[in-house]
This record gives C-alpha cells, sequence and structure tokens, in this order.
C-alpha cells in the first residue's frame, strides 16, 4: 500500500470507515431531494428555458436579433462560447494531469470538476452552432462526403479547428468520466432496491463486478484516457485562442495568446469548481471529504494562473509599443482608456488583483472569501474575452467603419439561458450521480484517511 | 553474349501459363445474349424477387416519385405568345432615353431585360448632363413603385378618363364662358414639342397663361441674365476650360442651377501644371466646398459683399469703375482670390449660388472683366434648364385668390409643397373651379385638386428635350404604361382635340424643325442630337451677343450691405441634399438610404449647426451604448413661420451665425416610405435660399439619427494619402532613398527593408496568365456624390434596412463612400501642442487620441470610395471554415452565397470592413422591410437584376467586382474570337461616375488603362502595410493649396 508520510494533512476527514464513504456518496442518491433542492432546479429550468427561447427566436428570425453590427461581427456569442470553454478546462486538468502526477487530493473533487467540464463544454458548443447565420447548413464544416464534387472544407481556417477541437476534448472527456463512473455506479447498483433505479443502474455499471481484473483494466483504460487527455488540455484553449491570434485585427493578432488562453481557462475552470464544491459540500454536507485543505490547493492553482494571466496583460500592452505598430499601439490605448476602459478595468481588477490576495493564508483558507473571490475570477474572465473580441473590433483599421456594440435581451437571454442549462444538468447530476468517486477515494482511506493517520502516528510513535 | 529475358506479369504466369492465356482471352467476354438469359428457366426461378418485394419496389418508386413531384412554392410564369423579336431572355437591351423630373435632367441609356427596365446608365453621347447624377441613377426603381397613381381621381374618388376628360372640358368651356384664366403651371418646360403643345392648347382659350415656376428657384438669377443680355436664360458653363475657379455659395457639384459640370470639372482637377485652383466661400459645408482646395466660411447674407469687393478688386486692376460704397468681411481674402483670378485670365470662374440678382450681376460683370467669355462662360451656348419666374408665379396665386382663374393644370410641378414659402396654394387653389393636378403621386397637390390625371413614368412616355442650345435629347418608353396612366402630353393632344399621339407627334416635329435630314431613327437610337450651326435652332434667338453687356451696377454696393445688415441673428440657408433634391421622387427606399455624402446620415434631413452655436443654443449629439447617434430637436422659426421638432446635426465647416436647413422631405402623399421621413422645410423658404431665423432648443428632447460613420477623422492614420500640388510637381513619389511623398510601407528584414508585397510568406498564386482584374480610385477626382453608390445598389440587388437597421451600422452597401474631416490636432503637431509620454499624468497620447477624434471646425474634407478591395492575400479566406470565399484566378475575392453558413469570422478579419451580413431575411419579409419594396412587393421586384442572386438571411455579402459583367464581356468577346479589349466591360460603379475616377481593366494588359495606373506615382494600396495585396488601388490625393 502507498505510504504517506504522517507531516502530509489528511485528506479524508472524521473517522471514515469505507461503509461511511459509501453512504455519504449514495445519500444524495438515495434519499429524496429536498425542498432547497427543487427551488434551485426550477430557477435554473426557467432560466434555461429562456435561453431555449431565445435561441428559437434567434434562429427562427435570424442573428440580427443580437447586437451585432457590420463592424462587430462576433460580441457574446463567442465571448460565452470562449467562457465556457475555460471554465471546461479544471475538470480534464484535475483529472488527468492531477491523476498522471500523482495528486491524491484530486480524488475528492475531480468527479465534480469533470462533471462541471462536460457541461460547460455543452454550453460552449452551443455557441459556434447558434452564432451561425444558417445553423441549417451547419454540417457544412464536417469533412464528409459531399455530392459538390470535391468540395472540402477549408483546412486553414481556426474555426474548423476549434471544430475538431472541441468535439476531441468533449468526447474523450466523456468517456474518460463516464469510465471513473462505472464501478460507482455498480456500488449504486448494489445498493438500490427500487427495481427501476437498480435497472437503470445495472445498465449504467456495464456489469461492473469488481473483480481483479476489472480493477485492473479500469485502472489501464484510465491511464490511457489521462494521457490522451493531457495533450487535449493544452490543445482545446490554444486553438481557441488560434481564432484570434490568426487573424489581422490588431488586439487579436497576438503571438502570447495560446499560453495566456491556456493560463486564463484554468485560472476560470478552477474558479468555477470553486463556486460549485463550496456548494456541494455544504449542502451534502461532504466538508470531510472536500477539505479545507482541497479549498487551500485550488486556491493556490486560482493565483498561480491569475498571476500568469496577469503578466500576459502586461505583456500585451508592452509588445504594442514596443512593436511600433499604430494600430496596435492604439488599439490597447483605447482598451484602457476607450469608450470600453470599464470592461478593460473590470478584467484587470477582478483577474489580475483579486487573485492576489490568495497570497495570505487566512484568506484562502477561508470559505466565504473564496467563494467571493471564486465568483470574482468568472466574472473578471469573461470581461477578459469581451475585452478581447469587442474592443478590438469595435475600432480597427479605418475610422470611418468604427461601431460600438450593446447587447439586446437576447444576447442576455441566451447567455442566462446557458447557466440555467449548465445548472440543470448539475443539480439533476448531483441527485443521480456520485458526486465523489468512492471507489477512487476509498483506495487512500487507509493511506490520508484522518483515523488511519492517527493510527499510523499510534505506530509510529509505539516503535519508538 | 545476349541472352532472352522472359518476363513474367505475376506468379500465377509463371506457374500456369494456359489458364493465364485462357483468362485473358475473356478479358472482354461477350454478353450473355438475351434468349440465352431468359430461357434459362432454372436459373430464373431460383432468383428470389418476390411479390412481395415488388410491391415494396414499386411502392417506394411510387412514393418518391410523389414526393418529387410535390415542389412547394408554385411560381405561374406566363410565355410571350408571340415573342417580340428583340427581346432574348438573358440577354440585356439598353434604349437611350432621357430623365426630366422638372428639377433633375440627364440623358441616359436603360438597360432592360425581358422588357423591364432595371438600370439606369449615362448616355456618355449627350453634349449636356450625359452624367446622370444619384437621384436619377435610383429613378429606375420609382417605376415600381405601388403608391404611384394607378387610374385618374375626380373629386377624390377613383374613376376613368373619360369622366375626367369630360369635367375637364367642362371646367374649360365654363372658364372660357366666363371669361376666366385657364393656366398651365408647370415646373421648367425643357420640351420643345410639350411647349409647342402648350401654346396650341392654349390658342382656344381667350385667356390662356402658361406660368413655369422651378421647385428651387433660380428666378432672380435668370432676372439678371435677361437684365444683362435680354434673354432669360443662363448660360452653359465650361467648367474644363477654368484654372481658377472661386464659387460663392454654388455648390454646383452637388445641385445647381441644373447642369451637370461635375464631369468637366473633374478634368481640371488631373494633378499637373494645369490642375486648377477652386476657391469655394460658403456658409455651410456642401459636396462642392468640401472638394475645394481653399474653403472660406461666410454667412450667405455677406456674399453680396464679398462678391461687390471682388469685383472692386478687379475693376481697379483693370481700369474699370468700381462699385461704392463696399465693405466686407474678407477684403484680404478678395484681394488674393482677385489676383489668382487675374493671373488665370479668361481661364478663370466666377460664380455664385442662392436667388438674388445683384449677385448674379457682380458675378456677369466678374465674368465680363475676366474676359472670359465663351472659354468658361458661354453666352452663345444657353442653358434651359431653369425657367421658372417667380414673379410670374405670385402674380397667378393674386389672380387665383382674385377668382380670375377658371382652370389651373399643374404639371411636373407640385405646388402645394415646394411653393408654400411663397404663398399660401392651398387657399389660392379653392378659389380655382376646376384644377387638374397631371402628376404620378396622390401628392400634396393632388390633395387639393379636383381632378387627378394619373401620369406615367417617365420609363413610360415619349418625350424631347432640349436643355440647351442646340442640344437635343430624346425620351422613349422602355415599357408600356404599367397602370391606367396617361402622359402630360397625350392629355393635352386630347384635351386640345388632336388625334394624334404624342409619339408622332414629336416624331413630326422634329423631321420639320430641328434634326435637318438626319434619320429620325438614328436619334432615337443615340438619345441624342446636337444641333450643327446650320441646323436652324428652335426656340434661340441669340440676343444680347453685341459686344457690351447691359450692366447696371448703380446702387448694387449699397443693396448687399443692406442685405448683410438684413439679418441680424441666426442666419439659416435652404440647401438640398444630394440623395434627395427637391423630393420630387422622394419615395425611393434607395435614396432614403443613401448617406449624405458629408453628414453620412441616411433617412433625415437636419439643421446642420456649427459646434460653437450648437454650445449656446444648448444643442448636443449623443451616442447609444451600440453608438447610434441621437441629437436635440429645435423649434425653427423664419418669418413668423414655425417648423417644429427639427433634428439638430452639429455639422463641422458650418459657419458659425448659420444654420442650414435641406428641403425635399417631411413629404405628405409622396408614398408610404418618404412620408415618414423628415421635415418639411418649403414652408419656410420664400424667394431667397436664405433668411433670418430664431432656433430654439427643445430642452430633453431627442432625435435619433441613422448616421452610418460614428468616427470622423483619420486618428493620423494613413488612410487619404494627400500631397499638395507643388510637393507633387517638385519631387516624384517613390524614391532609391524611400524620401518620396508615396512611399509604399517598409519593413525590416534580414534582406533588408522590404515592402509588404515582397516581405511575404505566402505562396503567391499565378497572376500573370489570363486577366488579373485591377481597379484604380482617383481620389482627386472623386468629389463623393455617390452615384456610384447606387448604381452599385440597383445593379447587385443591394438590401435597404431601414433607418432602425442603419443606426445599429447594419447597413448593406457594398460601395460606401468614407468621408473624413482633418482634426486641428495631429499626430505632427501632438508634441508643439504639449502632448507627452503616454499621458499617465498630465497630457500624452491618450488625451492625443481623444482629442484626434474631433473634427476641426474648419476642415479639410476627404472622400474615400471603399469597396471589397479584392485582397489577393485576402484575410477572409484563410478563415472561412467551409471555403465559402476563395480567390480566384483573375485576381478576384469570391463568394459563394450557397456554401456560406454565416460564421461572419471573415467580416471581423476585414482590414476594410467591407463585408455585409444579411442579419434578417431582407426580401419577402414584408412585415419588417416592406419599406424596401425593391425586394418585398411583386411589383418592385421587377427592378432587381436577374444576373444577380438575392442573398438569402444568415449569409456575408459583398462587392464582387460586378462579376456578372466580368462574365458577359468575356463571353462576348469570347463568341467574336478577340482578345478582350480594354474598356468593354466597366463595373457599374465606374459607368456611374461621371468624372472617371474608378477604372477597371486588366493589369495584364500592358496596354490597359488600369496597368498605365497601377504604375503611376500616385498609387497606392490602402492599408498597405497589413499586406493583402489587393486588387483596388487608390491615387493619391492633391490639393492646389500653394498660395
Amino acid at each position: 500500500m502507498h505510504y504517506e508520510a504522517p507531516i502530509r494533512k489528511p485528506l479524508i476527514e472524521g473517522d471514515k470507515s469505507y461503509h461511511d464513504i459509501t453512504l455519504d456518496v449514495v445519500r444524495p442518491v438515495e434519499s429524496s431531494a429536498p425542498r432547497s433542492w427543487w427551488i434551485v432546479f426550477s430557477l435554473a429550468l426557467v432560466a434555461f428555458l429562456w435561453g431555449v427561447g431565445c435561441i428559437l427566436y434567434t434562429i427562427g428570425v435570424g442573428i440580427g436579433t443580437w447586437g451585432l453590427n457590420k463592424t462587430v461581427g462576433w460580441a457574446w456569442d463567442i465571448t460565452n462560447f470562449v467562457w465556457w470553454v475555460g471554465i471546461g478546462h479544471a475538470g480534464t486538468l484535475i483529472s488527468a494531469v492531477l491523476l498522471l502526477f500523482r495528486q491524491k487530493w484530486r480524488m475528492s473533487i475531480n468527479r465534480s470538476a469533470e462533471a462541471m467540464t462536460i457541461f460547460s463544454v455543452i454550453q460552449a458548443a452551443l455557441f459556434p452552432g447558434i452564432h451561425m447565420g444558417r445553423i441549417w447548413m451547419a454540417y457544412f464544416v464536417l469533412p464528409i462526403p459531399n455530392q459538390f464534387g470535391s468540395l472540402w472544407v477549408n483546412f486553414n481556417s481556426p474555426l474548423l479547428w476549434d471544430v475538431f477541437a472541441i468535439s476531441t476534448y468533449f468526447s474523450v472527456s466523456v468517456v474518460f468520466w463516464y469510465v471513473g463512473l462505472i464501478p460507482d455506479f455498480a456500488m449504486i447498483r448494489d445498493r438500490a432496491v427500487k427495481p427501476v433505479q437498480k435497472h437503470i443502474y445495472r445498465i449504467l455499471s456495464f456489469g461492473w463486478g469488481g473483480k481483479a481484473k476489472h480493477w485492473q483494466r479500469f485502472e489501464e483504460v484510465s491511464l490511457v484516457l489521462a494521457g490522451l487527455a493531457t495533450p487535449l488540455v493544452l490543445s482545446v484553449h490554444t486553438i481557441v485562442s488560434m481564432d484570434f491570434a490568426t487573424s489581422v485585427i490588431p488586439g487579436w493578432h497576438t503571438t502570447i495568446f495560446p499560453p495566456y488562453f491556456v493560463a486564463g481557462a484554468i485560472f476560470s475552470g478552477f474558479a468555477m469548481v470553486q463556486t460549485l464544491l463550496i456548494i456541494v459540500r455544504k449542502v451534502f454536507s461532504m466538508e470531510q471529504y472536500i477539505t479545507i485543505q482541497h479549498i487551500e490547493m485550488m486556491n493556490i492553482v486560482i493565483m498561480l494562473t491569475g498571476s500568469i494571466v496577469g503578466v500576459a496583460y502586461i505583456t500585451e500592452l508592452f509588445i504594442a509599443w514596443y512593436s511600433g505598430v499604430e494600430y496596435e499601439q492604439y488599439a490597447f490605448l483605447n482598451r484602457a482608456t476607450g469608450p470600453y476602459w470599464w470592461a478593460y478595468w473590470s478584467m484587470m481588477t477582478c483577474n489580475v488583483f483579486s487573485p492576489q490576495f490568495m497570497w495570505f493564508k487566512k484568506l484562502r483558507t477561508s470559505l466565504m472569501f473564496t467563494f467571493f473571490i471564486s465568483i470574482i475570477v468568472n466574472i473578471g474572465m469573461w470581461f477578459e474575452r469581451f475585452v478581447i473580441i469587442v474592443t478590438s473590433l469595435h475600432r480597427d483599421y479605418l475610422p470611418s467603419s468604427w461601431s460600438m456594440f450593446s447587447p439586446t435581451f437576447v444576447d442576455i437571454g441566451i447567455f442566462i439561458g446557458t447557466i440555467g442549462f449548465f445548472f440543470v444538468l448539475f443539480l439533476l447530476y448531483a441527485r443521480t450521480f456520485p458526486v465523489i468517486a468512492q471507489a477512487e477515494l476509498k483506495t487512500i482511506l487507509k493511506s490520508s484517511g484522518d483515523n488511519y493517520k492517527k493510527l499510523q502516528e499510534k505506530e509510529d510513535h509505539g516503535d519508538h | 553474349m545476349a541472352e532472352n529475358k522472359k518476363y513474367w506479369r505475376g506468379i500465377s504466369e509463371l506457374e500456369n501459363p494456359e489458364m493465364v492465356k485462357a483468362l485473358s482471352e475473356q478479358e472482354f467476354p461477350d454478353q450473355i445474349s438475351n434468349e440465352e438469359f431468359l430461357g434459362n428457366k432454372e436459373n430464373l426461378d431460383s432468383t428470389h424477387t418476390s411479390r412481395r418485394d415488388f410491391l415494396k419496389y414499386m411502392g417506394f418508386s411510387t412514393a418518391a416519385a410523389t414526393l418529387a413531384a410535390c415542389e412547394s412554392p408554385v411560381y405561374e410564369s406566363l410565355p410571350y405568345v408571340v415573342a417580340p423579336e428583340e427581346i432574348i431572355p438573358g440577354i440585356a437591351n439598353y434604349y437611350a432615353t432621357s430623365y426630366y423630373d422638372g428639377h433633375d435632367f440627364a440623358s441616359l441609356l436603360i438597360k432592360t431585360r425581358e422588357g423591364r427596365p432595371i438600370k439606369v446608365e449615362n448616355n456618355k453621347e449627350a453634349g449636356i448632363n450625359a452624367n446622370a447624377n444619384t437621384r436619377v441613377h435610383a429613378s429606375v426603381l420609382n417605376l415600381y413603385d405601388a403608391t404611384r397613381l394607378q387610374r385618374p381621381a375626380v373629386n377624390g374618388q377613383e374613376s376613368n378618363w373619360s369622366s375626367l376628360d369630360k369635367e375637364l372640358m367642362a371646367g374649360l368651356a365654363k372658364a372660357e364662358a366666363e371669361g376666366k384664366q385657364v393656366v398651365v403651371l408647370t415646373s421648367t418646360v425643357l420640351s420643345p414639342s410639350q411647349k409647342k403643345l402648350i401654346k396650341t392648347f392654349g390658342a382656344r382659350y381667350t385667356n390662356f397663361k402658361h406660368v413655369s415656376q422651378d421647385p428651387f428657384s433660380y428666378s432672380e438669377k435668370l432676372d439678371a441674365w435677361q437684365e444683362a443680355t435680354g434673354k432669360r436664360a443662363l448660360p452653359m458653363y465650361h467648367f474644363q476650360n477654368a484654372k481658377v475657379i472661386v464659387s460663392v455659395g454654388a455648390d454646383f457639384l452637388g445641385d445647381w442651377v441644373g447642369q451637370s459640370v461635375s464631369g468637366d470639372y473633374a478634368k481640371t482637377r488631373v494633378p499637373g501644371k494645369d490642375m486648377s485652383r477652386h476657391f469655394q466661400i460658403e456658409a455651410g459645408m456642401s459636396l462642392t466646398g468640401s472638394n475645394a482646395d481653399k474653403r472660406y466660411k461666410l454667412k450667405t447674407s455677406e456674399h453680396g459683399q464679398f462678391l461687390a469687393a471682388l469685383y472692386n478688386e478687379l475693376a481697379s486692376a483693370k481700369g474699370a469703375s468700381t462699385v461704392s460704397g463696399v465693405t466686407s468681411s474678407m477684403q484680404n481674402e478678395a484681394k488674393a482670390i482677385a489676383k489668382e483670378l487675374l493671373n488665370a485670365g479668361n481661364a478663370a470662374l466666377v460664380v455664385c449660388g442662392g436667388n438674388n440678382k445683384d449677385h448674379e450681376l457682380l458675378c456677369i460683370a466678374i465674368n465680363d472683366l475676366l474676359g472670359n467669355k465663351e472659354t468658361t462662360v458661354s453666352y452663345k451656348t444657353r442653358t434651359y434648364l431653369r425657367q421658372g419666374d417667380d414673379k410670374a408665379f405670385k402674380a397667378l396665386i393674386a389672380e387665383m385668390n382674385a377668382g380670375k382663374v377658371g382652370v389651373l393644370i399643374t404639371n411636373n410641378l407640385n405646388p402645394a409643397y415646394v411653393a408654400t414659402g411663397m404663398a399660401n396654394v392651398a387657399e389660392a387653389f379653392k378659389k380655382v373651379p376646376t384644377t387638374v393636378a397631371v402628376t404620378m403621386k396622390y401628392d400634396e397637390t393632388a390633395q387639393i385638386s379636383n381632378l387627378v390625371a394619373a401620369e406615367n413614368n417617365y420609363l413610360e412616355s415619349w418625350g424631347d428635350f432640349m436643355a440647351a442650345d442646340g442640344h437635343y435629347s430624346l425620351q422613349q418608353p422602355t415599357i408600356k404604361p404599367l397602370f391606367d396612366t396617361r402622359s402630360f402630353e397625350d392629355n393635352l393632344l386630347r384635351w386640345t382635340g388632336l388625334s394624334a399621339d404624342y409619339h408622332s407627334y414629336i416624331k413630326e416635329h422634329w423631321n420639320s424643325n430641328v434634326l435637318n435630314g438626319t434619320q429620325w431613327s438614328t436619334v432615337l437610337h443615340d438619345g441624342v442630337y446636337t444641333a450643327t450651326a446650320s441646323t436652324p435652332m428652335m426656340d434661340a434667338v441669340v440676343e444680347g451677343l453685341g459686344s457690351s453687356l447691359n450692366l447696371d451696377l448703380a446702387g448694387v454696393g449699397t443693396r448687399v450691405a443692406k442685405e448683410a445688415k438684413a439679418i441680424k441673428g441666426l442666419e439659416i440657408n435652404f440647401n438640398r441634399l444630394t440623395g434627395m433634391g427637391v423630393g420630387t421622387i422622394a419615395n425611393n427606399p434607395w435614396l432614403l438610404e443613401f448617406p449624405d455624402p458629408i453628414s453620412r446620415v441616411s433617412w433625415d434631413n437636419y439643421l446642420t449647426v456649427a459646434a460653437a452655436d450648437a454650445v449656446e443654443l444648448g444643442l448636443r449629439h449623443w451616442n447609444e451604448s451600440n453608438g447610434a447617434l441621437n441629437g436635440n430637436l429645435a423649434n425653427v422659426t423664419v418669418n413668423g413661420v414655425l417648423l417644429e421638432n427639427v433634428p439638430v446635426f452639429i455639422q463641422p465647416g458650418q459657419t458659425i451665425g448659420t444654420v442650414g436647413l435641406a428641403v425635399g422631405f417631411g413629404r405628405v402623399g409622396a408614398g408610404a416610405v418618404a412620408d415618414k421621413v423628415g421635415v418639411n422645410a418649403f414652408p419656410l423658404m420664400a424667394v431667397a435660399h436664405h433668411a433670418e431665423v430664431k432656433v430654439e432648443a427643445i430642452a430633453e428632447s431627442k432625435h435619433e439619427f441613422a448616421c452610418i460613420q460614428l468616427a470622423h477623422t483619420m486618428m493620423g492614420r494613413d488612410i487619404v494619402k494627400e500631397v499638395s500640388l507643388d510637393t507633387f510637381l517638385a519631387s516624384p513619389g517613390k524614391t532609391e532613398d524611400h524620401t518620396g511623398w508615396n512611399e509604399p510601407p517598409r519593413f525590416e528584414t534580414h534582406k533588408g527593408a522590404l515592402t509588404s508585397e515582397d516581405a511575404n510568406l505566402w505562396d503567391d498564386f499565378d497572376h500573370q496568365t489570363g486577366h488579373m482584374w485591377n481597379m484604380s480610385i482617383d481620389l482627386n477626382l472623386c468629389n463623393g456624390c455617390g452615384a456610384c453608390v447606387i448604381a452599385c445598389h440597383s445593379e447587385n440587388n443591394v438590401p435597404v434596412v431601414g433607418k432602425e437597421e442603419v443606426r445599429k451600422s447594419r447597413d448593406m452597401h457594398w460601395l460606401r463612400i468614407d468621408r473624413y474631416y482633418s482634426s486641428d490636432i495631429t499626430t505632427e503637431n501632438a508634441e508643439e501642442n504639449g502632448y507627452e509620454g503616454l499621458g499617465l499624468f498630465g497630457k500624452g497620447a491618450t488625451d492625443m487620441y481623444a482629442d484626434m477624434e474631433v473634427p476641426s471646425q474648419s476642415p479639410e474634407v476627404f472622400f474615400q470610395p471603399v469597396m471589397c478591395q479584392h485582397c489577393n492575400h485576402a484575410p477572409c479566406e484563410t478563415v472561412c471554415p467551409v471555403a465559402a470565399t476563395t480567390h480566384s484566378s483573375e485576381g478576384l475575392n469570391h463568394m459563394t452565397y450557397n456554401r456560406c453558413i454565416g460564421t461572419r469570422y471573415c467580416a471581423n478579419n476585414c482590414p476594410y470592413k467591407v463585408r455585409r451580413f444579411n442579419w434578417f431575411e431582407y426580401h419577402n419579409n414584408t412585415k419588417n422591410f416592406g419599406d424596401n419594396y425593391a425586394m418585398n412587393e411583386d411589383l418592385g421586384r421587377m427592378v432587381l437584376n436577374p444576373d444577380v442572386t438575392v442573398r438569402s438571411r444568415g449569409v456575408m455579402e459583398k462587392c464582387s467586382m460586378c462579376i456578372q459583367r466580368i462574365q458577359l464581356g468575356k463571353l462576348e468577346a469570347k463568341k467574336d474570337g478577340k482578345a478582350l479589349k480594354d474598356g468593354a466591360i466597366k463595373t457599374a460603379c465606374q459607368s456611374a461616375c461621371d468624372t472617371n475616377a474608378i477604372v477597371f481593366g486588366d493589369v495584364n494588359n500592358s496596354q490597359s488603362e488600369v496597368f498605365k495606373l497601377k504604375k503611376d506615382q500616385r498609387m497606392y494600396h490602402l492599408l498597405g502595410e497589413v499586406g493583402t495585396q489587393p486588387s483596388v488601388f487608390y491615387q493619391v490625393k492633391v490639393k492646389n493649396t500653394t498660395a
């Protein structure tokens, strides 16, 4: 068994036995939903349906229902797309990269982080679809055989790379997540008493028997998928950033974008994980699994990536000045002092200044403060994308075409709708799925569990 | 050692040569014969096509065939019963005709497709007004206006012609019996046949009168000419001969006395030693003023003083008698300008605007002193485009009020709209027992007339014109009347009791009076006819051509001084917008959406106010969060007439103490689209084109402007390159040491400094073989008139989106004319003005850019037509995920609408922002875009060009360089088996351009004009530093500003 130094803090608090873990994880699934869940779920559902209405209105009437114009061809649509994709980054990072690096603390958060990833990628994937003028022709972006002769997609276009990147990322994430879920579904199946429920979980658990061979294959597949998913963490947002970096628009045409976008994505992803898990641990009484230590670790990641993003912002400004390109210089001066200065400074405040508070241990271990900052960071990251997209486009090369952008109720409605959709999915998930990867978690109970740690300590002392 | 080597075609040939041989012989076996196949009963029995299978296949085929047969929308088309010989489907026919609406006149070619007129082209053969202006280019759409009168009306009820004729004849008989007058009231009559016909009609009545009144009157100008030369006609101006042009308030490039001079003017604007210098003295910012080398701001009421001062300067230099009592606020300028004029001698030209006899007399005297008779001002050839007489009109109104008029027939003039500032027209109409409005619309005059004779559109009628001495043109119908309408002349013929139709009437008249032996069919084909000296000039008795003019300048000095003093407060100037004129064809969505070249506002008229005055009056502009421009409203009072809620537009270049207001808007009865647009300024305008005004801001008021340009300066960027004539003449544009005035941007590389063309990471297409289409746009020749914008609209089925959408910056123009003002702060003078560093503390770059956004109050103005630049390294092409926009081997950037999925990535990545997205379904969407009747009504759709796809919702569109014309040109050349000639293909914008600013052609043809222009010193690419290698290039603007 894995040995862990006693100096390390326990990852599972409370004197948990294997059975305790089972009970804690399965409780939300087996109990009926409380009123608060129904209230939140109804709110989310209403928001979602409002969003669906706005999407149908857009598709029925035209993109003109949004606030876009001849100069600003993308605004909230692609802002939301990049924002949601960015949020989706933390899940895979936690489950794949941290798995490869043998970070055991990921085990109590990876399930929900991955769920968040998948749900936010679903939101993200909506936007490239609905932002098309003719969504009914969306299949044109797929390189499929057609009757048009040698008509092929344009492999030069970063938007096409996006299609591949997002769909790959989504499918790998779903498979990875699902593989991890199999033993946990089996656990629920084994405990289920209602026949319908039992039947459903039987199907979901793929006939898991808990045999040694099953466990061996499970470990192997997890490792292989983790290996596959790791480059995706970097590639997806790199490619998203190329939508901008390969263009000629001042403020978009920036080689720093790929690393800057990836750091920003991880930054916002972890912030969203914090937002969700702080609620989850409270509502499902999982404080003993998702401990302050977990929160702190994630805050450190937020602080680090936030600082990287801050450096990137300053580098952009420096390069604009250093390049001597008047358009580039104006683009950045305009960001900071032009009509959208408030968006720029919101972004700066939220993303660069606010994570710096995490240098203080007292603040980064404070739940309320963490929750507050996690919301602030996500607001800031939304503004970052808005600033990049809208303030670069609205004043580019020819002043004759300069314009402004203002969202319509449809723009706002669709954004709220995706938030609603996201929470609908997450709330359903929280009541039907094991929100902690209990099978995995049980593997570290004896090395990192509170009671076993104490036992170990006692033994160690006894030896002396 | 020769050895017989054996090669096998495979292992099997080595192993079993017999089998291979047998097989190879059977490579093409004979087919099994039918008998053999069908005769083999055993075989047939063993196959399994059961009854059920048969029924399945049959069921499927039947269902499939049925489904395939139900194509949802059913469009009925009617074939010709007898096909007309000259109409070949798919082939356009062109007919020469003329346009005249009582204000604008032009000789035209009309393009028809399958019998439908769809496009106006210039008739370059014409000697006068060969170039249609913006409005005339749009006029084809008015033919298909469903709000036209479709049948006559009697006493407000729709009726038929026989009852109208009956009513009128009774009215005429009654008037004759009562000894009352019969009056025909028209705008200027340009038509010799019509004039004769009116005379014939009038001869039947004892008290007949024909009165002419121009919608925008120049009556006093004509009076001045009558006094000076004995003939009430304006001279023809020859701008092409002018070296120094001084215009005192005359907007001759925009809308002036009817003669189209912009082409002639452009001939003098070609950079070189002979380039003219143009001084403009004016109150408001006009199209002409924005093209001037030097523009002075001066109140219109002081124009007379300036002209007098100029006259005195010239007179004292020439030793002539001066005018006494002259003071001018621009004495020094007058001196300097006088010197320039004297240097130019007879190649100088002074013109003036307004409707003022003294000004025109001074102008005549000045030109006489300069001795430019027949060089720049032709007395021999007079123009007849303005013949209205204010005095006669006022007398007519008095007689109407006195009950002396029995019948009033109006045509080509809408007095109840245009003359309301001169008289109470509606009241006067009430006193006339029988009033007949011959009009196309149920307009202001029709609404107060007893009888409304629905008139033909010009494209449905015959007509003839003599716009100037010796310059004749014909109007021939290009389509049968769409409705139960009659032309004015047909009416007159009928009312006179003549049986002839007007076509034969004209023909007969021309054959006996005009043609002098020339074939009628030749003239009909050409559309124009220029009389030679030996031809008898009808109606052209050339009086007053003696050596001296009859000029009496006594008292002019005191009169102009009095005129200047008369206006104590603010002065209002009435003008006309390029896109609307006097509003004769107002119900035209193309024109309403056409952004004014100066203000770039569409769908409006407005009070132009100087920034300083705006502050004083408490008027301001502000923008919505989406950029849309808003402004205050003001109440405007002139001579006690109050016009409420006039939108206020703060106009750089407006003289302080003056405001401007365009007529032609605020219609009632022009049609559904025009009626809600703008305010009507005519009630404020009496005889003079300016007046004293009281402007009161309305607190908390808001007017929504549809202004398509929100930033007005170039922000220190090299967008419109400009150089002074001196520099241009003295030094080359591109030099070895990169110090010329037109150096392309260069980038430092390991190979040294390279231009963006050479610093290239791309694999280039082969652009040496075949055609390589390029376009040159000369910024010196372009005056911003916007005829090209309308031509593009009509050629390419560009949708009109309406005011609300334009406010959202969603105009669809494929071709736009950017207008930039100079700013007081520039990157060059920023340091002198104390802008240092970044501006974090104190005045720096951030402040500099903010201040550069503010246009100067005496700005230089730059126009730049921008359409798709057809980049050879196109940023749009690389980013489209579905390859909907691709490059052609001929240097064009193609747009495949069918393939476009509408990601708008291409538009975002376009540095020129020329791509336009179909935000909504703009056609067949009557609910939201009904104003755009060219795409939403069965009648309106007839104007669409069948060669150009109407784009659907959700796709991107943009300039195609008129690909349909290129293809046609290539096909024609191929059919003829000849190489394509330079100039055989003209884009729509190019053929509409009367200054030849736009030249299109093949740069692989070294004989082509565009090839020469590409080699020109002045050639540059817009945003050359981006490295897009456009196929469109510009020619540096040269300003003749040296003193």
